[in-house]
């Protein structure tokens, strides 16, 4: 068991604790960067969809996981991302400056959004998001001039500084940009919790009455969670239109919305992790699904392709099972699996048993 | 010149008169109770102060400024903080970072300048952690300061609760009912940390409270309420003395032949 001296208030405000905390991610590091070297072609592929749903996902945590407040629209804020990103570039934007643009454009929306938003809590926010995400499936289609209409938009292949990047041409240098991307916004949004910004995002979550007793402007919190949560889910879809390569109405339906929150509850809502752990299992596990039914039709004599719909029937399964029995998610997993191995063999089994709550005053409006 | 000054407040939900035309002031350096039976109005008026609640009628100063129309989150700037009667701590934090948030309303970051974690971020940064820590000191939490809310036991959220509120470093503290839920000798010691606030921190404090040890015990005057109008102003002894007062908490006595 480690035990860490502090002796600094710089202790408890720097990103690692220590040396051993630094060195671990600095591991995690090299294998992000080793890894497209040891596995083929069509896996970097796949570890670049978790690197591109980990960011829509971070970008969802943060406002359903650190703020409070269920959206169950944020693929209308990757759609918008990916649009603007794509019609900037097609007007010959180079790469860089159309997905940070992509990034400030559906920010701005996502801000503009939240102020009717912000007044909505519970069902009634819920409803309002799905509404959305049904909405933008009608203005992809209406918005021609940008979105191309029916036919939707295709990737022009990225060019980086005299480098060409293209998903299947150049899988590798398209897995490190995307890594980037992900390492600068989890940066950000690290540094975001470890300062007033996002201290008030979770007492919002926590407690709107004591927030605004403790001076935090409620509707001004949620709007900059807002904004900011959708422009990280609009970089996400800026690169998914990259790694799709075309991008139409149908590429953001209301199930990647569904999707894309049964990935922060899974991963653990309320801790980036959750948000990483969630993109594994929404990419790998439909996969993993897949390649196991067709070694149970080789192998045994049963033949599941007569049933469709297994897949989804699975994934769906191991979700309830989780919410059931692990409402903290693959993080709370994770966090148990940690102490037991740091404490071993001293864990007990009754450690992370959930104490009750106490009663809150009724809530004032 | 008075700290707090409250004139005329009324509000009235429908045709329920809440607090109906209550006037009172606290001087600075004092212990103010607001006594009276449940449902007499006396979270209200705490409301009321805090902005929480729009008041139908009357007038708030707080520190020679009228506050009466102030956004509530805006009141914690000016030096007034509060705790609540059932607790509203964020229970996913620690400790420690419950008080950090109580530091919110001296914040002088704004959120680009976190995002990027700035020098001077980690200057406010450490700043706030400074004066978090001597609370943690003043109220003796240090053996909670990393624990998560969620797990610690009622008396010490409590005390946790007003910690939070010394972190905005106020002039005046609302505390509604800091000893409602408390075993005998906690409230003894709720007492203790009552008069340091107000000896040691020179704090004024505005207290609702039912258990009248403690209201004997700190309070420098005290006023009693019942269905939301004043009943009595003075003395401890004075309140508990007055007929009105005993009417109030036991009903008229009926005259036996």
């Amino acid at each position: 068991m480690r035990v860490i001296f502090k002796n600094s208030y710089d202790n408890d405000i720097n990103l690692f604790e220590d040396r051993v905390h630094l060195l671990k991610y600095a591991v995690l590091l090299l294998a992000a960067l080793v890894m497209p070297w040891v596995i083929s072609a069509f896996y970097v592929g796949e570890l670049t969809s978790v690197l591109i749903w980990s960011l829509a996902g971070l970008g969802l945590m943060l406002i359903a996981g650190h703020t409070g407040q269920v959206s169950l629209g944020h693929a209308a804020f990757m759609a918008i991302g990916a649009f603007s990103h794509l019609a900037l570039m097609l007007r010959g934007w180079p790469f860089v400056p159309a997905l940070i643009a992509s990034g400030v454009i559906t920010g701005l929306a996502g801000a503009l959004i939240a102020r009717p938003l912000g007044r909505m809590s519970g069902i009634y926010l819920a409803i309002a998001t799905l509404a959305l995400s049904i909405i933008i499936e009608d203005v992809a289609i209406v918005a021609t001039p940008i979105t191309g209409g029916i036919a939707g938009l295709f990737a022009p292949p990225i060019e980086f500084f005299g480098l060409m990047i293209d998903r299947y041409g150049t899988p590798r240098a398209f897995y490190y940009l995307c890594l980037t991307v992900l390492i600068i916004v989890t940066l950000g949004y690290a540094n975001l919790l470890r300062s007033p910004t996002g201290r008030s995002f979770l007492a919002v979550r926590d407690s709107e009455v004591s927030a605004r007793a403790l001076g935090v402007n409620v509707p001004r919190a949620k709007t900059v969670s807002f904004a900011l949560s959708c422009a990280i889910t609009g970089l996400a879809g800026a690169l998914y239109a990259h790694q799709a390569q075309a991008v139409n109405y149908e590429s953001f339906l209301v199930l990647i919305s569904i999707t894309l929150l049964l990935q922060v509850v899974v991963g653990g809502l309320g801790s980036m992790h959750g948000a990483f752990f969630g993109a594994f299992v929404v990419v790998l596990l439909p996969q993993t699904i897949s390649m196991a039914r067709s070694f149970i039709n080789t192998n045994t004599p049963f033949n599941l392709g007569a049933y469709p719909g297994m897949d989804t029937a699975v994934f769906a399964l191991i979700i309830l099972l989780m919410i059931i029995y692990e409402p903290r998610g693959i993080y709370g997993i994770w966090i148990r699996l940690r102490t037991w191995l740091e404490l071993f063999p001293l864990y007990r089994k009754g450690m992370f048993r959930r104490t009750r709550t106490y009663l809150k005053t009724e809530r004032m409006r | 010149m008075s700290l707090l000054q409250v004139e005329g407040l009324s509000i009235h939900f429908g045709g329920v008169k809440a607090v109906d035309n209550i006037s009172f002031t606290v001087e600075p350096g004092e212990v103010f109770t607001i006594v009276g039976p449940n449902g007499a109005g006396k979270s209200t008026i705490f409301n009321l102060i805090s902005r929480l609640y729009e008041p139908t009628a009357g007038r708030i100063v707080f520190d020679g400024r009228d506050i009466t129309r102030l956004p509530a989150h805006d009141i914690a700037g000016i030096g007034i903080a509060r705790t609540f009667q059932n607790i509203e701590l964020f229970d996913h934090s620690s400790v420690l970072q419950n008080l950090l948030i109580g530091r919110h309303s001296r914040r002088r970051t704004r959120w680009y300048e976190d995002m990027l974690f700035l020098p001077k971020v980690r200057r406010a940064e450490r700043e706030d952690r400074r004066i978090v820590e001597e609370v943690i000191d003043f109220l003796e939490l240090a053996a909670y300061r990393d624990k998560l809310i969620a797990g610690l036991p009622y008396g010490v959220r409590k005390l946790v609760e007003i910690a939070r509120a010394l972190s905005s470093e106020p002039k005046l503290i609302l505390l509604d009912e800091p000893a409602s839920g408390l075993s005998v000798e906690e409230t003894i010691d709720m007492a203790w940390w009552i008069e340091d606030m107000q000896k040691d921190l020179g704090l004024t404090v505005l207290m609702v409270e039912h258990d009248m040890s403690l209201v004997s015990r700190v309070s420098t005057r005290v006023l009693a309420v019942a269905e939301g109008k004043a009943l009595a102003l003075g003395t401890s002894a004075e309140v508990q003395a007055d007929p009105r007062v005993i009417e109030a908490y036991l009903g008229k006595q009926e005259n036996h032949e």
